[in-house]
């Protein structure tokens, strides 16, 4: 009998462990984009907190409520992870099922912001970027969300289809942090 | 040689090195410059041009005589200063340009020649025969001069590069530095403080004088101390800041593993840093000026500075007669120090007459030094005074014209120093890079109690201006002696007199560029070639300028300076393109199918970023043309299964989505039905074609667009700037989703008999006409089906969420090759589409109308469009324009070629006669010949026509016979069977 079985975005590639630091798959349940329509940000966040427990995040930031994430995505764009979204948000928002489309990894460990400075052209230290901050940037060449979601732990999202160059930039920026010593 | 109970290092650590393959014993803490000092080699360069001897000028970033090659194979570094090499055990360095030994160098005898060898002589001289100098004059001048070489093997060593951010950037540690650093540290400011050195301290470690009553290193150790135990200070050793640009942003260069002999796999040996600061600190300190006099240029001859540097901090005495020579009252401390540590001294040369005497060596004042003797070592020198000329015996000149500020930052945004004439220095302009200020002795303040204060004061107003209040921090009581300089820049006399060491630019040399008028400082630095090179004439711009404006009748400010320009001291390219070798240097994307598609072997082709199957070889086939030909066959005739998935696709969702598509696109997309999928084209805001695609209805307010592979970024960008710049009034939402779903066409006769083995429910005639489109499930999984065609051919495009992408891909492999079909790539793809007319942007390549891909009619005339009111500008419809034709050969064997240029048949292939050009050109194992498409004049209109084809670039001439770009199957009966 014929059967679809499915693959992760990394599967093959993580965990992987250097020095101080450490990558790992996210198996993050579903993706939805949120984009809310005209005039329609405040019912929006208003619906989500209703019946995600998480409200519309502001402008470089998430909301957060157990397992399930809302990060900001950029203009008029944020991300609800964890639970399918509610087909009600639908009057407010355009919903799009991105849960195939983003490589979703964290990386944490006492060297994870050294492997950061060598990838992220912002600034990640913790009285920069708190626990709750998200940016849209590049990551070398690739555009990701990154989120800041423990003070140990970063959250980055990339595009499926450069899963490989994900990984193997984060692994070159490791090995570099790590052979500092 | 070392002297006993000096210097900052550790005499129980011996490190072993080599200098041209002879080994020899420094300490740990010892730069190779110091460690050859202290065993005696003074010898350790030939110069650039004349190849002569040359020894170590200095003891830091400047230094333009000691440039070694470190280094074997494609780790071989040349041009290392050895004042900055950090000594580590089995270091091995080798000296350069020179002949068969350091110490015999028949390509010295270019310094007899010197006379005819002056600025210019090159370019007067191999004038003739003109063709001579490509290839014969320059590579000889070109061998003979030089500097280090490198190997020609690819670079093994590892780079990097990464961002720092910080409130406040302090740009040196010396006593201005560390008190910048202290007070806004004790602030709690965010800070980075930047040293080139190895060690922090500046001058501090190469000076005697006290603070508090200690020495001056006691008190930079005690500071950095308390730097280092604060959460808000990052101390950055031996990076050395190269650049400043816009917006507070600083480059800056970080040996990492220079001072190490080991190198494990992946560690950097440097890190690239741009370093983003709200406000910054300059305490670069100063370089001090040798004095051009004639031989000045003997190894055993250094600037004043570095023989206290070598002795106070490394415990060498660089001679063991030293003779002092110079224009301020830093010779005496030069004098002291090294009485005090035991090395005679010859006598002290002042220039000035009015400069203080001593009873302990002595004193030749309003008396300069004219000459010096020596083959490749110093042994004398001549003191000229009004009483005439004497020679003095000395194996070592500490000679100093006084200290330039190191203004070199504050110029990088096209900022000019200003002269300050009490210190005969240029000085940096304030302002000149917003949010830095200056303090210290680059800011021309030479006073060690003067730049504590100064430091201290600079970074006060900065931390005003980033909301901290400065902390009241006890300035230590130090030196606070003057100046007092009298400017001196070149003794007279007959000879030559080194200025630019590295380039062997002589004071004659820049008076012959006055005389030729070369007045500029500009020209003179480019005919005399003064400032090039390593260390970019930090040595000699100031002295060359100082000639010209003498040479020239103007006054120094008046000459200028010429530009500063990143970066301030030399930054390998290896660094600057850190992270840009090998995988780095561009992002790879795979479909789903990727792996499938390397374990058929089947060769990638790039596709934007995206990597995408060839052709697919079987056994027995020797050209790709057999496997093409045989991908071709299964959609013409059985099935064939291609990845999709890199076309851009885009869900449009919203109130106004239809309306919103009418706009961007030239054809109607709010009458589309819900389940019916269009054809749809694009134009730029000038009219020409920008993309085209098909786009699905899904639902009343959600469509969902596809676009071509490479074009799907510009698309999605064109969308969001025509939303949010030219029609915010309408609802409409875009997201990608080309990452999510993966996309397969499955196409040909028996492409419903794979999918309906796959599908939960049989396709029917009815529910799935050609362009339907809608929710299926596929083997229980949610997925979308387009019935759309690219070949021509029945066929369907089968959409899944991208996790099962791999797995379909191989099923649908399966069935389609249990069915006599199989996989085909992008050949047999843009086969199957030239076959049927299909343009790619081959065809709307950025130069193309839709009127010339005829397409015209597409322009709707019942509503506006982006592009529509530009399309109808003069010229860009009417008889005469290159239109899309189709062309095949006259001979059935005939050859056509993608680029080639269409002519009348009796014409000469020349411009003026020219007919059009080929876009896209294929085998067709359809229709058993070659086949084209391309644009000609009024095409349209000359179908049946006989051209000549011509590649004047391979020497082609084929003739073609014009026809409808659609070869096969006209009606398109196919695609609705």
């Amino acid at each position: 009998m014929d059967k679809l079985s499915a693959l992760s975005p990394c599967s093959g590639l993580l965990p992987l462990t250097i020095g101080a630091a450490k990558v790992v798959e996210v198996e993050p349940g579903h993706l939805t984009s949120v984009a809310p329509y005209n005039r329609q940000h405040d019912k929006l966040s208003k619906a989500m907190k209703a019946v995600c427990g998480v409200a519309y995040p502001q402008a470089n930031g998430l909301t957060r409520d157990g397992d399930t994430q809302a990060i900001w995505f950029g203009h008029a764009q944020a991300i609800l992870v964890g639970p399918a979204a509610d087909a009600g948000l639908a009057k407010h928002a355009a919903l799009t099922d991105q849960s195939d489309a983003w490589a979703v990894v964290t990386l944490s460990g006492d060297a994870a912001e050294d492997v950061l400075a060598r990838l992220v052209p912002v600034d990640v230290r913790l009285a920069h970027f708190a626990v709750g901050q998200a940016v849209r940037t590049q990551l070398m060449h690739l555009s990701v969300s990154l989120a800041r979601v423990d003070e140990g732990t970063f959250q980055i999202m990339a595009f499926r289809s450069m899963a490989h160059t994900l990984v193997h930039d984060l692994k070159t920026a490791m090995e570099a942090v790590a052979a500092r010593g | 040689m070392r002297v006993a109970g000096k210097g900052l290092l550790d005499y129980s650590k011996p490190v072993t090195f080599s200098f041209d393959g002879v080994n020899y014993t420094g300490l740990e803490g010892d730069t190779l410059a110091s460690a050859l000092l202290a065993n005696e080699v003074r010898l350790v360069g030939r110069s650039f041009k004349y190849h002569r001897p040359r020894g170590i000028l200095t003891a830091g970033s400047e230094e333009p005589n000691a440039l070694v090659t470190v280094g074997q194979g494609g780790r071989q570094e040349p041009n290392v200063r050895a004042t900055m090499q950090e000594l580590y055990e089995g270091l091995s360095a080798r000296s350069q340009n020179r002949g068969l030994s350091l110490q015999f160098d028949p390509m010295a005898i270019t310094d007899l020649a010197a006379p005819f060898l002056g600025a210019g002589f090159y370019y007067k001289t191999f004038m003739w025969p003109r063709a001579f100098w490509e290839k014969l004059y320059e590579p000889i001048i070109r061998r003979a001069a030089g500097l280090g070489a490198l190997s020609g093997e690819d670079n093994a060593d590892v780079y990097d590069k990464a961002y720092a951010f910080c409130d406040l950037l302090v740009i040196g540690s010396g006593p201005a530095g560390l008190m910048a650093a202290l007070v806004a540290g004790r602030a709690g400011a965010d800070v980075i403080l930047a040293e080139e050195d190895s060690r922090m301290g500046g001058r501090l470690l190469a000076e005697t004088q006290e603070f508090d009553g200690k020495p001056g290193h006691v008190w930079a150790d005690e500071v950095l101390t308390e730097l280092r135990s604060m959460d808000n200070v990052r101390l950055m050793t031996r990076t050395a800041v190269t650049g400043a640009y816009d917006g507070g942003t600083f480059g800056a260069l970080e040996r990492v593993r220079h001072h190490l002999g080991s190198r494990p796999a992946g560690a950097p040996i440097e890190t690239f840093w741009r370093i983003a600061s709200k406000r910054a600190v300059l305490a670069a300190g100063a370089l001090e000026r040798p004095v051009a006099f004639r031989n000045n240029d003997r190894p055993g001859i250094m600037t004043a500075g570095a023989v206290r540097t070598y002795l106070n901090r490394w415990g060498v005495a660089p001679g063991q007669r030293v003779a002092v020579f110079g224009n301020t009252n830093d010779i005496h401390r030069t004098a002291r120090d090294l009485l005090d540590a035991g090395v005679h001294v010859a006598g002290v040369i002042d220039s000035r007459h009015d400069g203080p005497t001593s009873e302990d060596y002595p004193v030749y004042r309003g008396a300069q030094v004219s000459n010096s003797a020596g083959r490749k070592a110093l042994e004398s020198i001549t003191i000229r005074s009004a009483s005439g000329e004497q020679n003095l015996h000395a194996d070592c000149l500490a000679m100093s014209g006084g200290w330039n500020p190191t203004v070199h930052l504050t110029c990088h945004m096209n900022g000019r120093p200003t002269w300050k004439r009490e210190i005969e220095s240029f000085v940096p302009t304030p302002g000149a890079i917003p949010g830095m200020e200056a303090a210290g002795a680059c800011n021309g303040t030479f006073s060690t109690a003067a730049c504590l204060r100064e430091g201290a004061e600079v970074v006060t107003r900065a931390l005003a201006d980033l909301g901290h209040t400065a902390p009241k921090v006890t300035q230590p009581r130090a030196e606070d002696d003057a100046y007092e300089i009298a400017p001196l820049w070149a003794v007279p006399g007959k000879g030559r007199a080194w200025l630019d060491f590295q380039n062997d630019v002589t004071v004659k040399d820049v008076k012959q560029a006055a005389v030729e008028n070369f007045r500029s400082v500009e020209h003179m630095k480019r005919y005399t070639t003064q400032g090039m090179a390593t260390d970019q004439g930090k040595n000699s711009n100031v002295a060359a300028l100082a000639i010209l404006a003498d040479a020239t009748g103007r006054g120094i400010p008046e000459t200028g300076t010429t530009t500063f320009r990143p970066p301030y001291s030399p930054v390998p390219i290896a660094a600057l393109g850190a992270g840009g070798t090998g995988k780095s240097f561009a992002a790879e994307r795979f479909t789903t199918s990727h792996a499938a598609n390397v374990e058929r072997g089947a060769p990638l082709i790039e596709a934007g970023l995206w990597y995408r199957p060839s052709y697919f070889t079987k056994a027995g086939e020797t050209t790709w043309r057999e496997s093409c030909d045989r991908e071709v066959g299964y959609v013409r005739n059985a099935v064939g299964v291609a990845d999709v998935s890199t076309l851009g696709k885009i869900d449009v969702q919203g109130k106004d989505a239809g309306q919103f598509l009418d706009f961007v696109y030239t054809n109607m997309f709010s009458s589309l039905k819900v389940g019916r999928t269009r054809y749809g084209l694009m134009l730029r805001e000038d009219g020409f074609v920008m993309d085209d695609g098909t786009t699905a209805r899904l639902g009343e307010n959600h469509y969902v667009m596809t676009t071509t592979t490479a074009g799907a970024g510009d698309v999605m960008k064109h969308l969001e700037f025509v939303n949010q710049a030219l029609r915010r009034d309408l609802d409409v939402q875009f997201t990608s989703v080309t990452e999510q779903w993966a996309q397969f066409a499955v196409a040909g006769p028996k492409s419903r008999e794979v999918l309906d083995a796959l599908l939960d429910q049989p396709l029917t005639d009815e529910d799935w006409p050609f362009m339907a489109c809608g929710p299926v499930k596929v083997l229980g999984v949610d997925a979308r089906l387009f019935r759309i065609s690219f070949s021509g051919e029945h066929a369907y495009e089968v959409a899944v969420p991208a996790r099962y992408g791999d797995s379909l891909f191989r099923l649908l492999a399966k069935k389609a090759e249990a069915l006599g079909g199989g996989v085909y790539g992008m050949e047999a793809l843009n086969v199957l589409r030239i076959e049927k007319g299909f343009i790619t942007h081959s065809e709307i390549h950025g130069r193309t109308t839709a009127y010339d891909i005829g397409m015209g009619r597409m322009v709707s005339a019942k509503k506006d469009c982006i592009g529509k009111t530009m399309t109808q500008r003069p010229g860009l419809e009417e008889p005469g324009r290159e239109v899309l034709v189709g062309l095949k050969p006259v001979d059935t064997n005939g050859q056509v070629l993608a680029g080639a240029h269409l002519y009348k048949q009796g014409d000469e292939p020349v411009r003026t006669n020219d007919q059009g050009y080929l876009t896209s050109v294929c085998h067709s194992p359809t229709l058993g010949h070659m086949l084209a498409l391309g644009f000609m004049a009024d095409g349209r209109e000359r179908h049946g026509e006989i051209v000549k084809m011509v590649d004047g670039l391979r020497g082609v001439e084929t003739l073609c016979e014009v026809v409808d770009p659609v070869f096969f199957d006209q009606q398109g009966e196919r695609v609705r069977g």
